[in-house]
């Protein structure tokens, strides 16, 4: 049994970032305090979402009652296997970037520099995001979106220049439109159920006449879509991750998107596994893959080249999702893993891209092959895995979501097999261009490019002129090689790993379970007197606080 | 009671949407807290029958009293709504600094397509580099305001 610390460990996952944020908040004069204040944080959590990943892993989901009030009334935080794992990889990609940007913010002094507020407000963003990986009933999860929301705003608009003011205004305005959604589908939901936490709402949706669970169900796609970007609702993502400072891009594709991803899966499964919007989410997840990827293709700037092909892989995990079985979750779980880590180091190593060459429009890049082997690698290898090419752990989950689709065995599944191997290899397309131009090209070939390619393709409508080059630190090779490390041991541990995501999509796939461990085999305060025959009965706890 | 609050909150959707749509960033500011204010109400109208206020007491009974959670919940709302509002207001004076204006800025590759079919020519008029190269000065000055009001702090924190 788990001893009667373990699930008092759950709301420290929120509590230390905002702790931190606040003492860094009174720091500003000292940033050496706030950097190490900030990176003690996220190492603090890396190491608590190991031990719960590992403690629920073996004793089952961890529920927390805050502040002592039983689960339909109080707010419960819930710990199951998934989001022990989405706190662990979240918190490595904060802290790898964190370390990236604190690299960049010692080596320059310019608008790049993150100003005394960044760091503050990049532990309430981590903050917000565990806040929502936690969350146990809607309204908590509103407000981890809600935290992570308005400290991405801050950090898209960082420095205030023009082009990070008019892209922010477009970020800020449609996240608003999709909380209010958020909002509103709350609001109805509550209206149906009557109740919002989502192990009893669980119970009480299935009760409801199908065509207002489907009403309700569409709402809440819709606000996710948004925030995962996935195809109708994506427009928004390229033109306004680029613009952020490199560090602010890279954390944003990797994680913000897979918070909206993270949260289809539990409305998905928790609140609407009866749903009939599977083949809808097929054909969804179909166009986002091609419409992204047709994107990424036509693109000269390499950082809106990689925002399209983010958009495009949001399918993946919409394929997933859609196919609504066992094994489709078990690989959704494993690809956003590796999504979150491939893209972020993808995003990091262009930052350094963008400090040799004073740009990232192909146009004006070229020969880094031969001055700086090492962005090079560092760019290559993640290519290499974003593309899906064997061994890599891209290709290790795509194998997994095309087997999960042979299980299934419907022709929309293998249609998406077909869509999804060809969304590979344009993606291997895209960025192998990129790789030809940036890298193997000589520099003497920038000033007169041939060819019919350069009309096709679009560059960022406000690229900037050459900017000048700048010294790259050693921490910031430092920073992107560990994420490269990181992303190259999710292959070599890729074994247990997809052990571990398969029992996640097992507990997923039984949501009756999580219901009786939140809530107790009868609902009420006395709880508890029926689940001893469960091996896996949770440790509840109240907290005081 | 409840129609009015039903056609109130419709009547403010309504408007908060219209103005969503417009390019004018304050009119957008005022949309969205419509459209959050309609949304509270939307919440407010979805705990059901009305009754008394739900304190415990000798003598009450849970039948009588109003739904307290989304009252809590409005709360909520209304103070996030009220954080974003101040971010939004400081994004709108920083647009106004920029560029002498609080619209929703045309990407400079709207722009072309924009004047190309206007024109029905491929070329950029000279008035639209004029533009841009306007923008730019002020974004410059922008800057070096910046630097100014920074530079203190850095030197200190060296």
């Amino acid at each position: 049994m788990i001893d009667f610390s373990a699930v008092s460990l759950v709301p420290l996952v929120v509590l230390l970032p905002l702790i931190g944020a606040a003492v860094a908040l009174i720091l500003p004069r000292h940033p050496r305090a706030q950097q190490l204040i900030t990176s003690g944080v996220l190492i603090a959590v890396v190491a608590l979402g190991g031990i719960m990943m590992v403690i629920v892993d073996q004793h089952g989901t961890l529920v927390m009652e805050v502040g002592g009030w039983a689960a339909p009334f109080g707010i419960a935080l819930v710990v199951d296997r998934l989001s022990a794992l989405m706190v662990l990889v979240s918190a490595v990609v904060l802290l790898g970037v964190l370390l990236f940007s604190i690299g960049q913010g010692l080596a320059d002094d310019d608008d790049e520099t993150p100003v005394s507020i960044y760091y503050p407000t990049y532990l309430v963003l981590g903050a917000g995001v565990f806040n929502a990986f936690i969350a146990g009933d809607l309204f908590n999860l509103y407000v981890g979106f809600e935290i992570l929301l308005v400290a991405s705003y801050v950090l898209i608009t960082l420095g205030g220049t023009g082009p990070r003011i008019r892209a922010g205004v477009t970020y800020v305005v449609v996240s608003l439109v999709s909380s209010i959604l958020f909002l509103a589908s709350i609001g109805l939901i509550y209206g149906a159920t009557g109740t919002v936490n989502m192990a009893q709402l669980s119970l009480r949706i299935a009760e409801l006449n199908p065509d207002i669970q489907l009403m309700l169900n569409l709402t809440l796609l819709v606000a996710f879509g948004i925030k995962a970007a996935i195809f109708p609702l994506a427009f928004w993502l390229p033109d306004s991750y680029p613009t952020a400072p490199a560090p602010v891009t890279a954390v944003f594709a990797g994680l913000l998107t897979k918070v909206g991803v993270y949260a289809i899966i539990r409305s998905q499964t928790l609140l609407f596994p009866e749903s009939s919007v599977d083949k809808f989410l097929m054909v969804i997840a179909a166009l986002t893959l091609i419409v992204g990827i047709l994107g990424a293709v036509a693109q000269l700037d390499i950082k809106r080249l990689l925002s399209f092909t983010l958009i495009s892989h949001i399918g993946y995990m919409i394929f997933g999702i859609a196919m609504g079985t066992e094994l489709g979750f078990s690989a959704t779980i494993f690809y956003i893993a590796h999504h979150i880590i491939v893209q972020t180091t993808l995003f990091l190593a262009v930052g350094l891209i963008e400090r040799h060459g004073g740009s990232t429009s192909l146009a004006s890049l070229g020969g880094i092959l031969k001055a700086a082997p090492i962005i090079a690698v560092l760019f290559f290898i993640p290519m290499l895995n974003l593309g899906g090419i064997p061994p890599f752990s891209g290709f290790i989950g795509k194998l997994g979501l095309f087997e999960a689709a042979a299980d299934l065995a419907s022709p929309g599944a293998y249609w998406l097999m077909g869509i999804g191997a060809l969304v590979s290899l344009l993606t291997l397309y895209a960025l192998a261009r990129a790789w030809t131009l940036a890298f193997w090209r000589r520099k003497e070939e920038i000033a007169e490019p041939e060819g019919q390619l350069w009309q096709t393709l679009q560059d960022a409508p406000d690229a900037e002129p050459l900017r000048e080059r700048k010294e790259i630190p050693r921490s910031m090779f430092v920073a992107t090689g560990g994420m490269v490390t990181v992303s190259l041991l999710l292959t070599f541990f890729a074994g247990p790993l997809y052990e571990y995501a398969t029992r996640a999509g097992e507990t997923l796939e039984q949501p009756a379970r999580l219901v009786e461990q939140v809530l107790g085999s009868q609902p009420g305060p006395a709880g508890g007197s029926g689940d001893t025959g469960q091996d896996e009965a949770p440790e509840r706890e109240g907290s005081a606080g | 009671m409840p129609l009015v609050l039903v056609i109130a909150m419709a009547v403010m959707y309504a408007c908060g949407i219209y103005l969503l749509l417009d390019r004018s960033l304050t009119r957008v500011l005022l949309g969205f807290l419509l459209v959050g204010n309609a949304t509270n109400l939307l919440i407010f109208l979805m705990s059901g029958p009305f009754g008394e206020s739900p304190i415990s007491r000798e003598g009450a009974t849970a039948q009588d009293m109003s739904d307290p959670l989304p009252q809590a919940f409005i709360l909520t709302a209304i103070v996030i709504t009220f954080g974003v509002s101040a971010f939004f207001l400081a994004l709108i004076y920083r647009s106004w600094r920029l560029a002498n204006a609080d619209t929703v800025e045309d990407s400079p590759q709207d722009d072309e397509e924009e004047t190309a079919v206007l024109l029905g020519t491929e070329e950029i008029t000279d008035e639209d580099v004029a533009d841009s190269s306007d923008f730019d000065e002020h974004d410059e000055d922008a800057h070096e305001r910046d630097g100014v009001a920074r530079r203190p702090e850095d030197g200190s924190a060296r």
